[in-house]
């Protein structure tokens, strides 16, 4: 039987550089490809170039793509038009960009409809909804009337899908279509997508840097490095034993459960493509290589079913290389460093005549949280729940509606800020908007100890060079712009800034959340090993549950603006009692998925902290909501060891 | 959306307000009377008597805040704050220095400066966008680029040049319309061809290459991405897709000027001798009728003020993520 | 006084001051930048763009008559002893002193490009009879003894020129190549045809090219106007060349002046309302709202008509003419700078407003930095792209505003050359037969070139500098 999607030797360039080089697969009829790699290997180029909407300046060099039957590379501009939405389809990353703003979502669907099933007017509204309701959007009739601003980013992610499917595709291409959710709402899109592919018998091309993702979803894998695809095999096989030094690496840069050892990471950087380049594009990263990496392009071998480019294929020691390591009991008393109590942060909302305060978004309401000494402490939460608020109260960035803030047991007023700031600093997510492009790095980590007075005039210099070389960057770092260096190391220069003044909390902002993996797992080892040098405590705000497992002692789970469940990171993960943990837990995608735990899909989005529901904030999606759970808002169950809910239903079973 | 326009329209009074001082503070007090008179009497003619005559005659002779000459709220009234700058707010301009009444003047000459102002308004409109989206429709290619130099030429050549050759050529070499004049009714269509072709063209070059810009940073986005891998055509994605967003720029910036038409344009119509309120401001400004510039300057702003309301109310028409409240 | 054995003495007008004082700020910029990396980047990028540059040539010649016409000075008169020295009240220039006999040769009135006899019909005595015929021009085409020697003598000028011209272009070349194969460590040879298939790294080809032209240009209209009046002569009989050169001065100061009125305005309020907000901003925004709605030409034209009356109330403060009409000009630049500063304030603001809640302007407010830090080292280094973009778009604007705020009255000083003026002189005399148009057509042709130089320059600065057009390409 011929596949459904054949591509053959395919390669684009887009001015100068080639960034797909010779990209060759299949993928067959009700199967999901799934292909895998770090940002900026040519994923999407790859995928851009099957629907043949690359963008200015890129050309598609040579190669086949042959899609049922029809050769899609000879077709004239009119009839790939046909192709497009009609025999393939796409959906795009960034849902709220890729939906026009200013055309209902419903006329956005029905024109896919018209152009591809010539369905017009009453029919075509009927078909929409009918589209809707099986990617699951509730109320569609009224949805189709809705802007995509007014849709939440999984609605309008389900929108984008009801919108690929409208011509009845044979293939779907869905270019990382969760990296912008939240794992409960990934799930749920990833479910919808299983689903359809399997009633529709559509062929999926998955494009993706997740390898959970990839594990739960897949049933072929390819993975891409530097616009060539490296490895590629059935799911189960290349789960089991990855072949390429490459992809052996990505899965040692995750962090995994119940291991605390470091984290293998791949040194270097992905080679510019514009360049010539001679030998294997991984070698100058591999660790395995030889003088033959770095001469000659290693070719296709098979290995057991799967298909491997390296030189030293099958011969490679097998499995891992790296040790487990469990977290260290706490071995010292805890100290507590900072508290806050009743934490409440209110952004008043004003409208009308006069701009009168007519309510409140409660992004923090009413917040306990204690950071001991040289611990890490993780709030984690669905994007929006208040985790960065949250952050930025504590160290006043944004002015604290109510709660007392307490630094060493002593509470700091409002008029003491540089002591809180010696104290306490932050680093942020994105590490391009964190550095000024127009200041040296000296100068960047110069700026805090000026302003705080931290150290001699004469020793600061001093001071930058011994920074620089604590977060692992060359000395003459100092000397330049943030532009000549790559996010992680970006990410290092941000945290050498917060350290410039010798903090003893650090506020770490998901600061890996913008990085591939394999930087993700330096920094992480970065900052595990600050905290062994300096005794540092974090307070460590991510959406990412590994991460959590792998770096954080303590976990303070949050839900619209308030912590929900609170404990040691190894109990409240592994035994989550909130119904919402729970939820938060099983819906993160797996690579070895946990024995005896039944898979919890919650329904619908977070609630606006606008006007949050009433009583137990989570009871609209809340599997266990009950009466009693719609009038009040719980109290504390404590469950021993620290660990403690705000659940009627964990109250109710004592 | 009804509180949004009144909250609006509260705020509008103190810009008008501060237009009212500030044009005050200019003509009366930065620029004294006397100062207007001796400009207004010519050197030859300066005496103090001439200058207490001439501002009697012109209604200057009052204080100016203050008047401790009578008692009461007359201090406040018998003043020439009140009664030449403070009166603007009910629309009463008083009279220009020919003796004729302003307001009279404005509403007599608002039709015929329309009438020139709107239709280069429209057609520009349509012109401009017309030939941006033919350069976006191309773009990348050689007719892009040199559609843009085509562009960047016409908007380095001064607007008098335009009007000059235009009414050189068209009206005196080639005798198509004639060079100036203005009448009301379809016989007055003659008169108002040759302006409105000049000020259209005189507008393509920066018109359509700062649309062109909008439309460019338009279809650079994903959503146009979408609109192709759903197998649309360019040009529908094109006109449903990207003229619908580009359009949420350009009508914003055109609804402001929209009550400004009414002012005219004062070089066109001085060139063509149509009888509107632009060639009526240039006359005043030339023969230094300060009473008159005033009035115009108060009228200006006020229609600004009316365009900026119209465009947030324009926005929220064209555009569904702007909710006024 | 020492000063009484000079011929001349130095005379600065005011915005000669700030033309010297905008240069020195001018160069030392270009030091400034080219000592950092990433402030020259930009840069670069503009001097890889042929347009740019061919453009950058045509300016630099423009700006090199400006500054020349901005070197003022004062004769002595002959007559005057010289122990007590007394000056002429004509305040001329170096470039004057350079055009030379353009200035003085001036014929009785109109006069017709290259031509050998006046406009206008006159009576003059022909061998003993009084006849009523177009006399010869005193100075243009004076030196033909017969009208048929006219056609040869401007051929054998313009291809002298041309000749000219092309020798010194050629010269200039092969310093150039010279140069640049020594400085690049390559042969002759190699440059060269590095340079013919374009790849420098910067427009040789443009450069040289352009370069070539207007050498080839300047040679054939200086050949030209030692003989005769290139552009004709205007109502006076003045050189109608002469005029639009000097006009140049008046196009630059008012496009550059007016800007540097604007930029302190524009950057203070503009930062200060987009950082601080609250009421600070709501004070900003009405101010220029209500700046804004005020009609500008109506703003502009009450602004000159009070200047007027002031430097009309005072004139014991001006010694000669040209102060008083400098100082005109200096007004207008000042009220075109004050009413227009509006809009590079609003741009600013709504761009400070994004970058105050950029995590790296967070991070220092965590450490507790000052806001006058904050915004020195974090804000004004970020908007400064779009006030440079602002500076050259606005340029050109200034320049065509200037014609027509010439032309409605409320321009620079009726005596003062300007574009503007000869546009308003000139207008009315298209009515004539035949027309006259020179003086028209050589102010809009100047204009043109000018505008359409600056335009092209700021073409490719805004294509550099803004990050959202690198974002798309
Ligand atoms: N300045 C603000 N004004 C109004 N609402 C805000 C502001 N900042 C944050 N919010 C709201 O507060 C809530 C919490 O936001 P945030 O702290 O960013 O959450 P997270 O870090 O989990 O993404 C969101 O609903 C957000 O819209
Ligand atoms: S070919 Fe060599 S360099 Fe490339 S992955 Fe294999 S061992 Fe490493
Ligand atoms: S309190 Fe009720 S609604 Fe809230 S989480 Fe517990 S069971 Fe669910
Ligand atoms: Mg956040």
């Amino acid at each position: 039987m011929s596949p459904l999607l054949r591509v053959d030797r395919l390669v684009t360039g887009i001015g100068a550089a080639r960034v797909v080089d010779g990209v060759s697969f299949d993928v067959a009829a009700g199967e999901t490809y799934a292909l895998l790699g770090e940002s900026g290997c040519g994923k999407s180029m790859t995928a851009l170039s099957l629907m043949r909407l690359l963008p200015d300046g890129g050309r598609i060099l040579s190669g086949h793509v042959q899609l049922g039957e029809t050769d899609v590379l000879a077709l004239p501009e009119r009839d790939m038009r046909r192709v497009r939405g009609g025999q393939m389809a796409m959906v795009f990353q960034e849902p709220m960009l890729a939906l026009n703003p200013v055309i209902k979502v419903g006329d956005q669907i029905g024109e896919a409809l018209s152009l591809h099933q010539g369905l017009n007017g009453q029919a075509a509204r009927d078909a929409a909804r009918a589209l809707l309701d099986s990617v699951g959007v509730p109320d569609a009739a009224r949805r189709l009337d809705s802007y995509p601003f007014e849709l939440s980013g999984g609605l309008r992610q389900r929108m984008m899908i009801a919108m690929a499917l409208a011509g009845e595709p044979s293939l779907l291409i869905a270019d990382e279509p969760t990296t912008a959710l939240d794992v409960t709402i990934q799930a749920q899109v990833l479910d919808v997508l299983r689903n359809l592919r399997a009633k529709r018998r559509m062929g999926m091309l998955l494009i993706t840097h997740d390898l959970g993702v990839v594990a739960e979803n897949a049933d072929r894998v390819g993975v891409m490095y530097a616009g060539e695809l490296l490895e590629e095999g059935a799911r189960d096989a290349f789960f089991a034993a990855p072949q390429h030094p490459y992809s052996r690496m990505l899965f040692e840069a995750l962090p995994r459960t119940g291991d605390a050892g470091r984290l293998t990471t791949i040194a270097g950087q992905v080679p510019r493509l514009d360049t010539q380049l001679r030998g294997c594009r991984f070698a100058p990263r591999c660790p395995f290589a030889i003088a033959r990496c770095h001469a000659e392009s290693p070719g296709w071998q098979e290995l057991d079913g799967q298909r491997v480019r390296c030189h030293l294929a099958g011969s490679l020691p097998a499995g891992s290389v790296r040790e487990r390591v469990t977290h260290p009991v706490a071995a010292h008393t805890p100290q507590p460093l900072l508290q806050v109590e009743g934490l409440k942060v209110h952004f008043p909302i004003r409208r009308g005549l006069i701009q009168r305060t007519v309510g409140h978004v409660r992004a923090v309401d009413d917040v306990d949280l204690t950071i001991q000494a040289g611990r890490t402490l993780a709030l984690v939460g669905e994007s929006g729940c208040g985790k960065t608020t949250v952050g930025k109260a504590l160290l006043r960035l944004i002015e604290p509606t109510a709660g007392t803030i307490m630094l060493g047991g002593k509470a700091v007023p409002a008029k003491n800020m540089p002591t809180l700031r010696r104290q306490a600093q932050m680093v942020f997510q994105d590490p391009f908007s964190s550095l000024n492009p127009r200041m040296r790095v000296a100068d960047i980590l110069l700026e805090g100890m000026d302003a705080l007075g931290v150290g001699a005039r004469g020793e600061r210099r001093g001071a930058v060079a011994r920074l620089l070389d604590q977060v692992g960057l060359p000395d003459d770092a100092g000397g330049r712009y943030p532009h000549a260096f790559s996010g992680g190391q970006r990410q290092r220069i941000a945290i050498a800034r917060a350290l410039a003044v010798s903090p003893r909390l650090v506020i770490c902002d998901e600061p890996t959340s913008a990085l591939d993996v394999s930087v993700q797992a330096q920094i992480l080892n970065l900052l595990k090993d600050l905290q062994a040098d300096l005794g540092l405590a974090y307070l460590f705000i991510t959406h990412n549950l590994a991460v959590v497992e792998y770096l954080a002692h303590d976990v303070a789970v949050m839900y619209l603006g308030r912590i929900v469940e609170q404990g040691q990171a190894g109990a409240v993960l592994r035994t989550p009692r909130h119904p919402y943990t729970q939820a938060l837990v099983s819906a993160v995608p797996r690579i070895e998925p946990p024995a005896g735990q039944t898979v919890i899909r919650l329904a619908g989005d977070q609630p606006s902290p606008l006007n949050p529901p009433v009583g137990c904030h989570f009871h609209p999606r809340c599997p266990h909501a009950s009466a009693v759970c719609r009038q009040t808002y719980p109290e504390r169950t404590d469950l021993g060891g620290g660990h403690w809910v705000r659940c009627h239903w964990v109250a109710a079973q004592g | 959306m009804f509180a949004y326009i009144l909250r609006r329209l509260l705020y509008a009074i103190p810009i008008l307000i501060g237009v009212n001082l500030l044009t005050f503070a200019l003509f009366f007090v930065v620029n004294t009377p006397d100062d207007m008179a001796r400009l207004q009497l010519g050197a030859k003619h300066v005496t103090p008597e001439a200058i207490e005559r001439w501002k009697v005659e012109h209604g200057y002779d009052k204080p100016l805040l203050l008047n401790t000459r009578v008692t009461g709220s007359a201090q406040l009234t018998d003043t020439l704050f009140f009664k030449r700058s403070a009166a603007m707010f009910a629309f009463e301009f008083g009279k220009g220095d020919d003796g004729r009444d302003i307001g009279n003047e404005i509403r007599t000459r608002m039709g015929p400066s329309l009438a020139i102002a709107l239709p280069v308004f429209v057609v520009g409109l349509l012109v401009n966008i017309t030939f941006a989206l033919l350069m976006v429709f191309f773009r990348a290619t050689y007719l892009d680029v040199w559609g843009v130099v085509l562009c960047v030429v016409l908007m380095s050549i001064s607007g008098l040049f335009y009007i000059i050759a235009g009414q050189y050529f068209i009206a005196k070499l080639w005798n198509l319309l004639p060079i100036s004049g203005y009448t009301g009714g379809i016989h007055g269509l003659k008169f108002i061809l040759l302006p409105v072709l000049v000020s259209v063209v005189a507008g393509i070059g920066s018109g359509s290459r700062w649309y062109r810009t909008i439309f460019l940073e338009e279809i650079g986005k994903d959503y146009v991405r979408t609109a192709r891998a759903k197998g649309l055509s360019e040009i529908r994605v094109l006109f449903r897709h990207v003229l619908k967003n580009g359009m949420i720029p350009i009508l914003t910036g055109a609804v402001v000027v929209l009550p400004l038409l009414f002012m005219g344009s004062l070089i066109t119509e001085s060139f063509f001798g149509i009888p509107g309120l632009g060639s009526y401001t240039i006359d005043a400004i030339q023969a230094q009728d300060f009473s008159v510039v005033r009035a115009m300057v108060f009228l200006g702003s006020f229609l600004y003020i009316v365009g900026l309301i119209l465009t947030d109310i324009s926005y929220s028409w064209v555009d569904p993520r702007v909710r006024l409240q | 006084m020492s000063l009484g054995t000079f011929h001349f003495v130095p005379v600065l007008l005011w915005t000669d001051a700030l033309i010297f004082m905008l240069l020195t700020v001018a160069l030392a910029t270009v030091w400034w930048i080219r000592r950092h990396a990433h402030l020259r980047a930009p840069w670069a990028a503009v001097a890889r763009r042929p347009m740019a540059m061919g453009a950058a040539l045509v300016l630099a010649v423009f700006v090199i008559i400006g500054l020349l016409d901005s070197l003022h000075y004062r004769e002595r008169l002959d007559a005057s002893p010289p122990d007590r020295p007394q000056y002429s009240v004509e305040v001329l220039s170096v470039f004057d002193a350079l055009a030379g006999r353009l200035r003085t040769q001036q014929e009785k009135t109109y006069s017709a490009p290259l031509a050998m006899h006046l406009y206008a019909k006159e009576f003059t005595e022909r061998d003993g009879a009084t006849v009523r015929d177009y006399p010869r021009l005193e100075y243009g085409g004076a030196h033909l003894k017969q009208a048929d020697e006219y056609v040869p003598d401007i051929v054998r000028r313009v291809l002298v020129g041309l000749l000219q011209g092309l020798a010194s272009s050629l010269l200039l070349f092969g310093l150039l190549a010279a140069w640049q194969a020594r400085h690049r460590q390559m042969r002759v040879g190699s440059w060269l045809s590095a340079w013919e298939t374009g790849h420098l790294g910067w427009p040789g080809r443009t450069v040289v090219i352009v370069l070539a032209l207007m050498l080839m240009l300047g040679a054939v209209i200086a050949r030209l106007a030692a003989g005769y009046h290139v552009f004709g002569t205007d109502k006076v009989g003045q050189d109608v060349l002469y005029i639009s050169l000097k006009s140049i001065r008046t196009g630059l100061v008012i496009g550059t002046l007016t800007t540097l009125v604007t930029l302190p305005l524009a950057i203070v309020l503009g930062i200060a309302a987009g950082y601080f907000r609250g009421w600070v901003d709501d004070v900003i925004q009405y101010v220029y709202t209500v700046l804004n709605s005020i009609p500008g030409v109506l703003l502009i034209a009450a602004a000159v008509l009070i200047v007027q009356v002031a430097i009309e109330a005072h004139p014991d403060l001006f010694d000669t003419s040209a102060a008083r009409a400098d100082v005109r000009l200096l007004a207008l630049c000042i009220i075109m700078g004050v009413t227009s500063w509006t809009s590079l304030a609003r741009l600013l603001r709504g761009e400070s407003l994004k970058l105050r809640t950029l995590d790296y302007v967070e991070a220092a407010r965590a450490f507790g930095v000052s806001h006058a830090r904050i915004i020195s080292r974090h804000i004004f280094p970020n908007v400064f792209h779009l006030v440079l973009i602002a500076i050259v778009l606005d340029f050109s604007g200034l320049v065509l505003a200037e014609a027509v705020l010439s032309y409605v009255g409320v321009g620079v000083d009726p005596a003062m050359y300007s574009w503007g003026n000869m546009i308003n002189g000139a207008r009315l005399e298209l009515a004539r037969e035949p027309v006259v148009w020179w003086q028209l057509g050589a102010a809009f042709a100047f204009m043109f070139t000018l505008v359409l130089a600056a335009n092209l320059f700021a073409d490719g600065v805004r294509d550099a500098f803004d990050p959202r057009l690198e974002e798309r390409q």
